[in-house]
């Protein structure tokens, strides 16, 4: 072993040593955040977090009812929105897409993909808040569900990629017309991956807030139908952590942590559906 | 659309618009230049901080680890890539501005007449929104990068160390540079996320449309001025022009995942495929 070799040893383990040292900071901000923000927000939480509207400014209490159920209304349209499209899109180009047109496909919800969330936030502004005249649920779930489609998309062509040639043909030699084949073998072999990954999607909209500012904008009370502005968790948390009342970044805390919870619980799930296997064999 | 409802910022403006630096709504006078520059700033130093960070971690996932190992902690990783962004900017606002204000009262006796680090401490500013976007983006860096990593074939690393090379020498001088278009074309993905994102920069970044050359002075981003300032403007050239400044916005993002597509596309080799 001469001095040269023994040099290059040392500078190997000094670069692995960082190596190492860079994925326990990147975890170490993963601990750090789930770790603070369960802390922060358990001590915030409270039964009237979920039932009760947010209090008048200055008096302490209140909770944000009416933004969870803002939420999950905006949820609601936006997988009415996005889940259809999504779908049938990803059908399309794993079964039948061949050629420009499915390129082109593929293509655009990609770029759709990419686009800030705060410029799709201007388009529904400018598609559906400006013809109806205000701020609106509706208009907030349909941005939702634009940004749901292309996740959506995606992942059902993916799953149903998986899906063996040898079911297809069989079902075919059968005498099954195309169509028949897809939606009675192929659709179902892959059900439950499919369903996974439309949950996903809808978990990564869910905590959007950039195109719901101004589209679903916010609302302190109940927001009655569709047409009103309402109240949404993401754009509570934002408004209420850039407020100045100690009371307010409580409350946001709390919001944090069942939006968080939420968000990664549904992840977790999806990773456990998908271990034990995304598409039935056969 | 956004075309069609910029026309009266395009108009009024014309190119002038991308590199003036008066943004006063009060007399109706808009440039966009302070928001190209922090949204640019920001994205900088955010890619700074997040490369070596998420190309070190890939290596050690990718190299160093076993995979029964590696697997739920890249799995962790990707955790992050979930968390909505204004989470992050609740952190932010209460965690990491704090922080960030105490370390720049304690720098500046001795950097204070350098004007990178001039300038009063506020805690919200360019380094703010740089960090939290470096930690926002880390976890793309981390998972595209293994991924392209654990695509170079074995064989190309039996070489290198058959040749005497040590572990080391072989990630630097054949591993990473055979995935090396792989791996800008995360860096891209993430530059692409860091430029559009809104509600995390918005809440630590300060908000004060103005060109400052320090890392602590408060600015503002094109995302952050839509999201607070959209739904105030009340005069049709005010929204055209923030309608214009969300074009210049999607513009840039798209020509940025373009190059992240292409350069994707370019790696992908088939397993053991000879390269020149």
């Amino acid at each position: 072993m001469n001095a040269t070799y023994r040099h290059r040893r040392r500078i190997e383990r000094l670069m692995f040593g960082a190596t190492a040292g860079a994925t326990v900071a990147t975890l170490g901000v993963l601990v750090f955040l789930l770790g603070y923000i369960a802390w922060q927000g358990m001590s915030s939480l409270s039964w009237s977090f979920f039932t009760a509207l947010p209090a008048p400014v200055g008096e302490a209490g209140g909770g944000m009812a009416n933004a969870i159920v803002g939420s999950a209304k905006l949820l609601l349209t936006a997988a009415m929105v996005g889940i259809p499209v999504g779908f049938l899109g990803g059908v399309y180009l794993a079964e039948y897409g061949r050629g420009s047109l499915a390129s082109w496909v593929g293509y655009a919800a990609d770029v759709l993909n990419g686009v800030p969330s705060i410029v799709i936030g201007i388009t529904v502004y400018a598609l559906v808040v400006i013809p109806i005249g205000h701020f609106s649920t509706l208009a907030g779930g349909v941005a939702l569900g634009v940004m749901m489609v292309p996740v959506a998309l995606r992942s059902t062509e993916e799953f149903l990629r998986l899906v063996p040639d040898s079911l297809r043909e069989a079902a075919l030699a059968l005498g099954a017309p195309r169509w028949v084949t897809i939606v009675r073998v192929v659709i179902p072999a892959a059900g439950r991956g499919i369903t996974t990954g439309l949950l996903l999607s809808l978990a990564r909209v869910a905590g959007e807030t950039a195109p719901l500012l101004f589209t679903a904008l916010n609302n302190r009370f109940w927001s009655p139908g569709w047409l009103q502005p309402t109240a949404s968790l993401p754009v509570m948390i934002f408004t209420y952590a850039i407020a100045p009342y100690e009371d307010w970044h409580r409350q946001a805390w709390a919001a944090g942590l069942v939006l968080l919870a939420l968000v990664l619980g549904t992840n977790v799930l999806a990773r456990f559906l998908l271990r034990s296997g995304a598409v039935r064999s056969a | 659309m956004l075309l069609r409802r910029s026309a009266l910022a395009r108009a009024a403006f014309g190119l002038g618009f991308l590199w003036t630096s008066t943004w006063d709504p009060v007399a109706l006078r808009f440039g966009a230049l302070p928001f190209i520059y922090g949204t640019l700033a920001t994205t900088a130093i955010a890619i700074t901080i997040a490369l070596p960070l998420g190309l070190g971690a890939a290596v050690c996932l990718a190299e160093l680890m076993p995979r029964r190992l590696a697997d739920p902690l890249t799995f962790l990783i990707e955790l992050l890539v979930a968390v909505p962004s204004v989470i992050y900017g609740l952190v932010g606002v209460f965690v990491l501005v704090p922080a960030i204000r105490s370390v720049e009262q304690a720098v500046a006796p001795v950097l204070g007449s350098i004007p990178l680090f001039a300038g009063p401490a506020y805690g919200v500013g360019l380094l703010a929104a740089g960090i939290l976007l470096a930690v926002m983006i880390v976890p793309f860096i981390v998972s595209v990068s293994r991924e392209v990593l654990l695509a170079v074939p074995q064989t190309q690393r039996d070489a290198a160390l058959a040749l005497g090379a040590t572990r080391w020498e072989t990630v630097r001088d054949v591993v990473v540079p055979y995935a090396r278009s792989g791996i800008l074309g995360s860096v891209f993905l993430a530059l692409a996320r860091a430029l559009g994102e809104t509600m995390a920069v918005t809440m630590v970044i300060g908000n004060r449309p103005e060109l400052a050359a320090s890392l602590f002075a408060p600015a503002y981003t094109m995302a952050a001025v839509l999201a607070n300032e959209f739904t105030e403007a009340t005069d049709d050239v005010y929204l055209a022009a923030l309608v214009e400044i969300g074009l210049v916005l999607f513009a840039i993002t798209l020509a940025v995942n373009a190059i992240a597509r292409l350069l994707i596309a370019t790696v992908r080799p088939a397993p053991g495929a000879a390269r020149p």
